[in-house]
């Protein structure tokens, strides 16, 4: 087989391109080369979860192009009155930015912990979580200011009635996805302080060793939640 | 033979590990985190302007996309991963566009059946 009739990376001879793709399904025993296992099944439940929030917000889109009635202003219906006005939407673009800091703070977790340094991964994850619980503080927040104006799953004063059960399924489901993150990211971050991934210590419910790989793919996780909001927030709340 | 498989699955072994460890300068998460406040900015004056019609639309989609790949590309390092992986988990969620013409047709029927029925006298 001639080797220079293939694409090549010049500093690994790795296949690139297509190549690289045919050859890594057609190979033996793995499919996905040089991704640790843990990162490959998160990726895998990440594209599931991705068909769980699509049939939602597939769902949303169905109701509101059906119904004959209004749908709510969702510009008006989250509008806080601040400073003898009301500001369109800025509950949520707070949450926007709170989202995407502890995107990016996860980002540099990731980074130090490749580079074993415990104290700085440990603080940037836990600052992480504290950001992911600040969003989720002001999930219940807009949820009571919501109900208290009386959006049920069945009705709401402003119109078509399918606007609260879609409203709460969506962002409670994704609301449920930030609170297990944030659980997940406390309790890596103290495994990381504790310097279990520097022995190799085994994980008490896998059995199997601890690397610092488990950093990035509880990356993955975060980055995703993230990921849907952005979906939410341009479907459901700007529409 | 055997010896030299055994020495070649080592070498990939040794390879693999140096090669999944992502490894970036740090200045590029600082870069995207920096652009991907000045997107979700640009969104929320979408709203704040109160721009309508297909401008609207098309600027939330716009920057629902940028966001969204960003995030995949760069903070979830799918920029860097090999195309095996790249297309077994980007490919699959473009079907979702085929669901979504399926439910705007049968939601579009919904809509003129219960205009047909329910719609008399409006």
């Amino acid at each position: 087989m001639s080797h220079s009739a293939i694409a090549e990376d010049k500093t690994t001879h790795a296949p690139r391109g297509w190549t690289s793709l045919v050859r890594d399904w057609s190979s033996d025993q793995r499919a996905f080369k040089d991704v640790p296992w843990g990162k490959a099944m998160m990726w895998i439940f990440l594209l599931s979860d991705t068909f769980i929030f699509s049939c939602f917000l597939l769902s949303y889109m169905t109701v509101r192009m059906s119904t004959l009635a209004q749908w709510p202003n969702p510009s008006e219906v989250f509008a806080l009155h601040i400073g003898g006005r009301d500001v369109p939407l800025i509950l949520i673009a707070i949450m926007t930015f709170v989202l995407i800091s502890s995107s990016g703070t996860m980002a540099l977790a990731v980074k130090y912990g490749y580079q074993r340094n415990r104290r700085v991964t440990a603080t940037l994850m836990l600052l992480t979580a504290a950001l992911g619980a600040t969003f989720v503080g002001m999930q219940a927040f807009e949820w009571t200011k919501l109900i208290t104006e009386g959006v049920r799953p069945w009705g709401n004063p402003w119109g078509a009635p399918q606007f609260g059960s879609t409203f709460f399924m969506i962002t409670g489901f994704h609301g449920t996805h930030v609170t297990i993150g944030v659980i997940f990211l406390i309790i890596i971050a103290r495994k990381v302080l504790r310097g279990d991934f520097d022995v190799e210590r085994k994980g008490f419910f896998t059995s199997r060793k601890g690397r610092y790989e488990i950093v990035e793919t509880t990356g993955l996780y975060w980055h995703f939640v993230d990921l849907v909001w952005v979906f939410i927030f341009a479907f459901f709340y700007l529409w | 033979m055997a010896h030299v498989e055994v020495q070649h699955a080592q070498g990939q072994q040794a390879h693999g590990q140096q090669a999944h460890s992502q490894q970036h300068p740090i200045g590029i998460y600082l870069w995207i985190w920096g652009l991907l406040f000045v997107l979700s900015t640009c969104s929320y004056f979408v709203d704040y302007f109160h721009l309508q019609g297909m401008l609207r639309y098309s600027l939330i989609l716009l920057f629902m996309i940028l966001k969204a790949g960003l995030i995949v590309a760069v903070f979830m390092h799918m920029a860097w991963e090999r195309l095996a992986l790249i297309y077994a988990i980007l490919v699959p969620p473009v079907l979702i566009l085929v669901f979504v013409a399926l439910m705007t047709l049968e939601s579009d029927y919904t809509f003129l059946t219960r205009e047909e029925f329910f719609g008399i006298g409006r």
